[in-house]
């Protein structure tokens, strides 16, 4: 938890020499309930204040639960400029107004204000700073204050995500913002690269790499880049997952037979082995509070989600029905999951409850696997196809709002969606 | 006569297939031309006397890939003769490895098919230690579905990419 307080202004300035690949995003369907918001562009430097501008509007508008309003000819900065008149004959419930200053040292200020249109009220200020070319960092904090003012729940702007990307036989370890954009290569490699886990402090990924010829387990500093390979048994050693206390580790080894599940400390110490099951136990997900583990088991005959203590002891099987499952992850509340669900031959993303063991379908269907939560619990990330090539691609959790992201080129696969900055 | 000639040519064009996964119903010509493939290189050995078998196209050992149906890891009927055939290669020559290298199709998810893979992979080990190799010899590893053969999404790549593939040391 060392980085938590400046984690994002650190890990931007780290790698703020790489290039920004270009990204297309598709957003389909839209929310229920979208407050329609009217963001003027800010005053001050004319160029900065559009390209926030798009990066709010963007973030926004993909979280689903916003519909943006066309401000149209009126440009307040100040309060004292502001006719609630003209915003209510738009249809704005919410406005942002405020002013963006470059600095002579570069620094990037913003000053906003949200105000209440409807009730004709200041819901209150902000200023967000940043070192120069970190316009998109800006804009994504401003989002998350302005989502965070009006729908109650922590925004995910700011956070980042990781995946794998494939491309003629190359595999690149990627960190990029949570639209997909700013990419940096962690890693790059010749060898597959597969299931990257984020340390609970967003410090370190953890990941599975093919560069000694057999699948072995790496933890990866993000700040120092330093890297240090934690268990490198005889077959398999894969699906690293971190403990919310971030002292502990799952992961999956094969030295023993068949895969089975076994907790080790992220300096590869204190290997202990906690399934013995003869059958394939893999991908577990550490709960909220570090007590239970949601794994893939074939146990049963075939792929099923289970559930069982970190202290050892028997597994409870959570899904049942037609179809296979593959890749729990709990919510952060901890009172539902997410998974990949087979069946008919089509991969879903789907989820349940833990109290009414309901299975709920969250796509249409295709080639979706490996979800992970938003932060927030309020968006799913996983892997998709389009356009005839593997895509990230996010739905929310009410299933209303799906969108994907079409990277420059190659395969993404394996996303995992990292924690609050 | 005639029936021999044509198991000889039955035999090559297993051989010249052995890099592609068996057809729909291939368990019976597989087990059926099996012993010829024995008899066939009898009348070649007097030209080629230090050939390794292992490097004759004509030899069962030219096999160097077993395929699976969909989430199965148990090495299919049609197969356990090449598989046993390696086994008693590898009893007769002590000093050569081989590398099991166990794949997946992309049905499941990634860490799935590494276990999946695995199993395969440790599925053959076993029958070509229960067949003469020693455990030395052989090394048993998992790609999952990270290095597929085919490409596709259909039955046609899956196949190829269910396998388990004997890769000896050079």
């Amino acid at each position: 938890m060392r980085f938590w307080r400046h984690g994002w202004a650190i890990l931007l300035l780290a790698y703020s020499s790489l290039a920004a690949a270009v990204m297309e995003i598709e957003i389909i369907g839209a929310g229920e309930n979208q407050i329609p918001i009217a963001l003027v562009p800010f005053g001050g430097d004319e160029k900065l204040a559009t390209e926030i501008n798009q990066v709010v509007a963007g973030d926004l508008q993909r979280s689903g639960l916003f519909r943006l309003v066309d401000p149209a000819g009126k440009s307040p900065h100040v309060v004292s400029e502001v006719e609630y008149a003209d915003w209510q004959v738009r249809g704005a419930d919410a406005l942002n107004i405020g002013r963006v200053n470059a600095l002579p040292d570069g620094r990037i200020e913003v000053q906003f204000r949200l105000l209440d249109v409807v009730k004709q009220t200041d819901l209150g200020g902000h200023a967000v700073s940043a070192a120069a070319g970190q316009v998109r960092a800006v804009g994504h904090r401003i989002a998350d204050l302005i989502y965070e003012k009006l729908t109650g729940d922590r925004g995910v702007f700011s956070t980042r995500i990781a995946y794998v990307n494939r491309q003629s036989g190359r595999y690149k370890l990627i960190v990029a913002d949570s639209d997909g954009y700013n990419e940096q290569v962690v890693l790059s490699l010749g060898e597959p690269i597969m299931s990257p886990a984020w340390s609970p402090d967003g410090s370190h990924l953890a990941y599975v790499s093919f560069e000694n010829g057999h699948a072995a387990v790496y933890v990866q500093s993000l700040y120092t880049r330093q890297r240090k390979l934690i268990a490198n048994f005889e077959g398999s050693n894969s699906a690293p997952a971190w403990a919310p206390d971030g002292a502990l580790m799952a992961l999956v080894l094969t030295r023993d037979g068949s895969s089975q599940i076994y907790l080790i400390r992220p300096d590869g110490t204190g290997l202990r082995r906690i399934t013995f099951s003869g059958a394939i136990d893999t991908e577990p997900h550490f709960s909220p509070d570090g007590q239970f583990l949601l794994f893939t088991s074939d146990r049963g005959g075939s792929a099923q989600i289970y559930r069982m203590a970190v202290s050892g002891g028997p597994a409870e099987r959570m899904t049942f029905g037609g179809g296979n499952n593959y890749s729990p992850r709990y919510r952060q509340d901890g009172k539902a999951f997410v998974f990949s669900h087979r069946e008919n031959g089509r991969f879903y993303i789907a989820t349940q409850d833990f109290q009414s063991g309901q299975m709920e379908l969250l796509s249409a269907g295709g080639w979706e696997k490996k979800p992970s939560y938003a932060p927030n619990g309020k968006l799913i990330l996983y892997a998709s196809e389009g356009r005839g090539r593997g895509i990230l691609a996010t739905v929310s959790s009410d299933a209303r709002i799906k969108q994907n992201m079409y990277t420059q080129s190659g395969d993404a696969r394996e996303p995992v969606w990292g924690p609050l900055p | 006569m005639k029936k021999i000639v044509m198991s000889v040519v039955l035999v090559n064009l297993l051989a010249a297939c052995a890099s592609h996964p068996p057809a729909e119903a291939p368990a019976p010509v597989a087990e059926k031309s099996a012993p010829t493939a024995k008899a066939a290189p009898a009348s070649a050995t007097s030209a080629q006397v230090a050939v390794d078998p292992l490097n004759d196209p004509a030899s069962i050992l030219a096999g160097r890939s077993v395929y699976y149906p969909f989430d199965v890891s148990a090495v299919q009927e049609a197969d356990k003769p090449l598989v046993q055939a390696h086994g008693k290669y590898l009893a007769e020559h002590a000093a050569r490895k081989v590398r099991l290298e166990g794949n997946c199709d992309e049905r499941g998810s990634n860490e799935y098919n590494l276990a999946l893979g695995q199993r395969r992979a440790d599925g053959v080990k076993k029958m070509l230690e229960l067949s003469g190799a020693q455990a030395s010899q052989l090394e048993s590893v998992s790609y999952g579905e990270e290095k597929p053969r085919a490409s596709a999404h259909n039955e046609a790549a899956w196949s190829q990419n269910r396998r388990t593939d004997l890769n000896y040391a050079k």
